[in-house]
């Protein structure tokens, strides 16, 4: 099976790396997160409610839609807060939103985690002179982000491969079900940051990729 | 095409279409309120989410998307519209966007209604909520209010764009297959705003092809309701149309707009706090005497805005009836008190009698005592101090027992001393209602008791003040010199007690 992968590419001013990326990782998980499963004796299942939030940005002239719900709203900024630190001042980076599902493998074999989407969003940070130039940023990138938005939707909707819906035993092989009021599909984030060198270092969420190398 | 599709596949998808296109509704509707959306996510399925989201259901909005469906579904050529526009306070109006809800022919047969059809359809409202918040509708209609409100209209047939303007952009939300057909959800907006803001500042008439060609009848036939559309701002159902929405699911009330307009209150406060030199009726309503604000209760009564107004040249004409009808002030200063006389005589034989019906629209101004003022112990009459206008502040009236404003007077009709303080000192040429009037302005908060002096008079007198004594030259020579004697003995103190800098050093690294 091919890994869908989707690139998009934003240039932000280094106040608005956090608000763009939450924009467009929560846009993205809007899309890839279900109701909690409940599952019933027959073998059916009953899916609980999702609701939604519009989160206007501070620095930027864009409002989002993200899931109702503060513990997935929280390790999403965890991990945007981390790859806006690194990547201090002006330069390059990516963020990497990889969806993946988990195949069981027999002993001394580990499980597997195989992508089946993947969403790199390249950031070029720029730092401006002015306030006048600003304000100007302001409005085009949130009308790039409206833009990365609809790109988003776009890939969204042509309902390529997704993972078949799994039975009660399996489900943790492909929705993440830590949260208590929703449930995402198995993802991970992860970051690169490309210095003024042009040379790349790879640096990786420590949490996350435990879950990969587990035995 | 039913082919393949069983009755019971057949029954679910149109109940899917129909909560589709009801929640597509909402949805846009919603996101063109003015304020932001938040609903709750659930862990336990309520069994009332459609398409597992929390969605909200606004009763007149679910009514009229009824009503615009008629009992059909979206299919083939009949495709169901959602048309934003705005409209200005002054009737302009303009189509911003139109979202359609489609259905072509190209079928999916293999496709599972109940599950895959189902899910795509979330997956395309949550698009919906997404895409809602990117067109340029979205920040208009997150700013309207006073100058403009967002209208939505549902219709039901063929789709109408012509109203969005040259170079309208549309932009694709999804597409769902289905046995029956592919739905397809798309929005038409417009770019060109320009349109708009040539507009506002038109007095000419709107041009009649928009209005009216505007809208055409769809061709389902009915009739379509005289008005542009309805409001994007949730109100209480009227009662006629209370029983129509009992079969709707129950909703929750969504926030209104903010169609707000300063309260009257707000308005007159505003007005107080500015009182153009001018303005002969407004003079005295920042009256400093006692600092206390007149807060009119009618918005025209209190604060004039041009000299003709009749309520003000009652004002004016009656006071110096007045002014010769009322008894002498105790009075404090004399000589302030002689002057305070002498404006009033020279002014009271100007007026001229007037109607007096204005003056029982006077009786409804109330006087508020102003904030972090202490009120008098002595009764302190306003012509006993040196006031502009003293001459015709009331005699007698300063006490709030006698206070015409807070207890008005019985009888309207004779010349209540009520209009006493609302007059105004009469230039020296004036001798109508019209007169304009050179007003010393008391700063709030003034202090009149103990320097009897105006701002002018206060900036005059200490203008030129004395040079600080610590700037003046001998004497900072003289410090330098005694500073240059002193030097030696400092260093000798300092050198004696090194170790302890030393240690104060290090022990800051």
């Amino acid at each position: 099976m091919n890994c869908r992968s989707e690139v998009l590419e934003v240039t932000v001013e280094a106040r608005q790396v956090e608000e763009a990326m939450l924009a467009l990782l929560h846009t993205i998980l809007l899309h890839r997160s279900s109701g909690k499963f409940h599952y019933k004796k027959e073998g059916t299942y009953s899916i609980g409610t999702v609701g939604t939030i519009d989160i206007d940005c501070d620095f930027i002239d864009f409002t989002f839609v993200r899931v109702s719900s503060e513990e997935l709203d929280r390790v999403i900024r965890k991990a945007v807060s981390e790859f806006k630190d690194a990547l201090s001042g002006d330069g390059m980076g990516q963020i990497s939103l990889e969806f993946y599902q988990k195949k069981k493998s027999r002993w001394p074999f580990s499980d597997e985690c195989i992508p089946w989407e993947v969403w790199s969003i390249k950031v070029n940070v720029v730092n401006l002179a002015n306030e006048q130039e600003r304000q100007i940023c302001r409005e085009k990138v949130g009308e790039k982000l409206g833009e990365k938005v609809i790109n988003v939707v776009e890939v969204i909707n042509r309902h390529e491969y997704l993972p078949k819906m799994p039975t009660q035993s399996e489900v943790d092989n492909v929705f993440d079900t830590s949260l208590k009021d929703v449930q995402p599909y198995l993802y991970k984030i992860t970051y690169q940051i490309t210095d003024s060198l042009g040379t790349s270092v790879s640096t990786t969420m420590r949490r996350l990729i435990k879950d990969t190398l587990a035995l | 095409m039913d082919s393949g599709l069983s009755p019971q596949d057949k029954k679910d998808l149109d109940k899917f279409i129909k909560f589709f296109a009801l929640k597509t509704v909402q949805v846009i509707v919603q996101a063109r309120l003015g304020e932001k959306i938040c609903t709750r996510s659930s862990s336990s399925p309520t069994g009332s989410d459609w398409f597992n989201l929390a969605i909200k259901d606004i009763p007149e909005v679910t009514h009229e998307a009824k009503k615009a469906l008629a009992g059909q579904l979206p299919g083939i050529g009949r495709s169901m519209c959602v048309e934003i526009s705005l409209k200005t306070s002054e009737g302009d109006s303009m189509e911003l966007e139109t979202w359609c809800l489609e259905m072509n022919e190209k079928c999916d047969k293999d496709i599972k209604v109940s599950y895959t059809v189902y899910n795509r359809l979330s997956v395309l409202l949550k698009s919906l909520l997404a895409i809602t918040r990117v067109t340029p509708a979205y920040k208009l209609s997150r700013k309207q209010g006073h100058d403009y409100v967002i209208l939505y209209r549902i219709y039901f047939g063929e789709v109408q764009l012509n109203g969005l303007g040259e170079g309208f952009q549309t932009v694709r939300v999804g597409v769902v297959g289905t046995p029956v057909g592919t739905v397809t959800l798309t929005c038409a907006y417009r770019t060109n705003l320009a349109f708009m803001s040539n507009r506002q500042f038109e007095r000419s008439a709107p041009i009649m092809g928009i209005i009216v060609d505007h809208f055409v009848d769809p061709p389902c036939g009915g009739q379509r309701p005289a008005n542009m559309g309805h409001p994007c701002n949730y109100r209480a159902t009227d009662e006629d149309d209370g029983g129509q929405y009992a079969g709707c699911q129950d909703s929750q009330e969504v926030c209104t707009t903010s169609f707000s307009t300063s309260p009257p209150s707000q308005l007159y406060a505003s007005r107080l706090s500015y009182h153009p030199p001018a303005l002969a009726g407004a003079a005295e309503l920042c009256h400093p005497a006692a600092n206390q604000v007149l807060h009119a209760g009618k918005e025209h009564g209190g604060v004039v805005s041009g000299p003709a107004q009749p309520p003000h040249g009652a004002d004016a004409q009656l006071t110096a009836e007045n002014a010769a009808n009322t008894p002498g002030s105790s009075g404090d200063d004399a000589g302030l008190m002689h002057s305070g006389e002498r404006r009033k005589r020279r002014d009271e034989g100007r007026r001229s009698l007037s109607p007096a019906d204005p003056v029982e629209s006077l009786n409804a101004f109330t006087r508020k005592i102003g904030a972090f003022v202490n009120k008098p112990s002595t009764p302190i009459t306003a012509a006993s101090l040196d006031l502009p206008f003293a001459a015709f502040a009331p005699r007698g009236l300063d006490t709030e027992d006698n206070d015409p404003m807070v207890q008005p007077p019985d009888s309207p009709p004779c010349p209540s001393p009520l209009q006493a303080s609302l007059h105004s000192q009469g230039s020296e040429g004036s001798g109508q209602q019209d007169d304009f009037v050179m007003v010393d302005f008391r700063p709030a908060f003034s202090k009149d008791d103990l320097l009897p002096m105006d701002l002018g008079t206060f900036y005059r007198e200490f203008q030129n003040p004395p040079q600080l004594a610590s700037l003046s030259l001998h004497i900072s020579s003289q410090s330098m010199a005694d500073d240059l004697d002193s030097l030696p003995e400092k260093l000798a103190v300092y050198e004696k007690n090194i170790d302890e800098f030393d240690a104060f050093v290090d022990m800051l690294q």
